[in-house]
């Protein structure tokens, strides 16, 4: 069974957001780890790029598949993962604490639009 | 679960260890258990087995069955003398692929067994069915009776030999077999495999095949899974049905001429193979090693410099023994030299790369 961390919001993608003021730090959750397999390359936007909510912001690689990361809330990154370039495993040994960007939000109010724990739990089995 | 998915003798074994299960040619198969990139470093540092179930087995035999797969089969089987395996294809008469396969020479020199992908199954039995009218041999399905397990890695021969006990094993050369007799049934044990290392295929009734799994994994052997047997088998330079040989794509096309005897009378597809050696093909089969991380997968375009698309990947994954991200692509033949400079578009990406060889990993097979 894969975890689902409480206390974080989901994307019906399998992002994890978690709220800091006005910054959302965003991962992939456990169960969409758990799905790819073993992640090679974790690929992310440079500090100070623009993401939009919905839209495409990088890229997971696992060894037999690729999977898109989307945005789940707008604004513009203010740090990236780096320690992922070169160990992007760190995804598979824990989701909840390799996080992959951190947002400045734009529009907090585009976080209503997440589900809570138990809500994604439906979604990721 | 889909119903209608078939299981192989060994499935209550595999969703017992956990693995990832999924749909592969219409079997319920074990993609990996411990992780793609543990099993795969298993085969190349140790030993793994590979449930192989699921493959096809069609026995050819009857007064004409020299004649008759020679006839289908690409490769020249006058030449297999008894324990004798040959690598080749089925053609249709236009050069394109019906299967690739493995023939096997039993004792009698009118009695081959065919080994065929388990996607192509019906097809191919239905395709030898059709193509027999005017020879005199017995076509046999055998594909439900037979378990098969592949145990491969430079350990492989130490546990065929001694754990399982097959000694005459260790005498086989690459691409020979040996018929044995167990509980008063016929094993059959090969020197070959998809992967690129030394090891063993071997076919038995499914109640043997799980012995021999669970005698494996007791001594120690990792379970592996399709994943890694197929990141194993392209870096070792082999093609998969389906991805780099197809209904569109001929042997000459995928760079194995070598294992098309157009030397030989006839076999359906010569002329059309000897028509694409004599005057060329549209588009050859590449290898391309990319200079950056970027995953190449299949279905991406293949493009020069200026964006021009040129061709696609079949293939591609970041390589787990290489550490670079490389691709089987079908492109222009213009641009298949090696060394040609080629672009793969992955996502918003064009990443740069060039034409390398398609055995991007140094094999290591025994003789």
């Amino acid at each position: 069974m894969s975890k689902i961390e409480e206390g974080l919001l989901y994307s019906e993608s399998h992002e994890w957001v978690k709220v800091d003021g006005n910054v959302a730090i965003v991962g992939v959750s456990d169960f969409a780890q758990g799905e790819m397999g073993d992640i090679t390359y974790v690929e992310m936007p440079d500090v100070d790029d623009e993401v939009v909510a919905g839209d495409e912001f990088g890229a997971l690689e696992s060894v037999k598949t690729s999977s898109e990361l989307i945005a789940p809330v707008s604004g513009k990154v203010i740090a990236r993962n780096d320690e992922l370039e070169d160990k992007p495993e760190l995804i598979n040994e824990d989701a909840y604490e390799a996080w992959i960007i951190k947002v400045e939000m734009s529009d907090k109010g585009e976080l209503d639009a997440l589900l809570n724990a138990a809500a994604y739990a439906e979604i990721a089995k | 679960m889909d119903n209608l998915l078939k299981t192989t003798c060994l499935h209550d074994f595999h969703v017992k260890l956990g693995a990832k299960m999924s749909p592969f040619a219409g079997y319920d198969m074990p993609i990996q258990y411990s992780g793609i990139i543990d099993e795969h470093n298993a085969v190349r540092h140790a030993a793994g087995v590979f449930d192989v179930s699921h493959m096809g087995e069609i026995f050819v035999s009857g007064p004409d069955a020299q004649r008759f797969v020679g006839h289908i089969f690409t490769n020249d089987v006058r030449t297999l003398e008894h324990g004798g395996i040959q690598y080749g294809m089925m053609l249709y008469p236009d050069g394109g692929t019906v299967d690739d396969l493995l023939v096997y020479r039993e004792r009698d020199p009118q009695h081959y067994l065919l080994v065929v992908n388990a996607s192509n199954i019906e097809k191919d039995y239905t395709w030898m069915l059709e193509q027999a009218e005017g020879f005199d041999v017995h076509i046999d399905n055998q594909s439900d009776a037979w378990g098969q397990i592949a145990v491969q890695g430079p350990d492989a021969e130490r546990f065929v030999c001694g754990t399982l006990g097959f000694a005459e094993a260790s005498g086989l050369s690459f691409y020979t077999f040996c018929d044995l007799v167990q509980d008063g049934r016929r094993v059959i044990v090969s020197r070959t495999g998809y992967t690129g290392e030394d090891g063993f295929e071997i076919y038995a009734a499914p109640d043997q095949i799980r012995n021999y799994w669970n005698m494996l994994l007791a001594a120690g052997v990792k379970p592996c899974g399709l994943g890694c047997r197929d990141t194993l088998r392209f870096e070792a330079g082999m093609p998969l049905y389906g991805d780099e040989l197809t209904q569109d794509i001929s042997p000459v096309m995928a760079g194995l001429g070598m294992f098309c005897k157009l030397d030989k009378p006839e076999f359906i597809g010569r002329e059309a193979l000897v028509e694409q050696k004599t005057n060329g093909v549209a588009c050859k089969l590449v290898g391309i090693e990319l200079a950056d991380k970027a995953v190449p997968r299949h279905g991406y375009p293949v493009e020069l410099e200026d964006g021009t698309e040129v061709g696609v990947v079949t293939t591609g994954y970041h390589s787990i023994s290489l550490e670079k991200s490389l691709c089987f692509a079908l492109v222009d033949s213009a641009y298949a030299s090696p060394g040609t400079p080629l672009w793969v578009r992955v996502r918003k990406n064009a990443f740069p790369g060039h034409v390398v060889k398609k055995r991007f990993y140094q094999t290591n097979y025994k003789k």
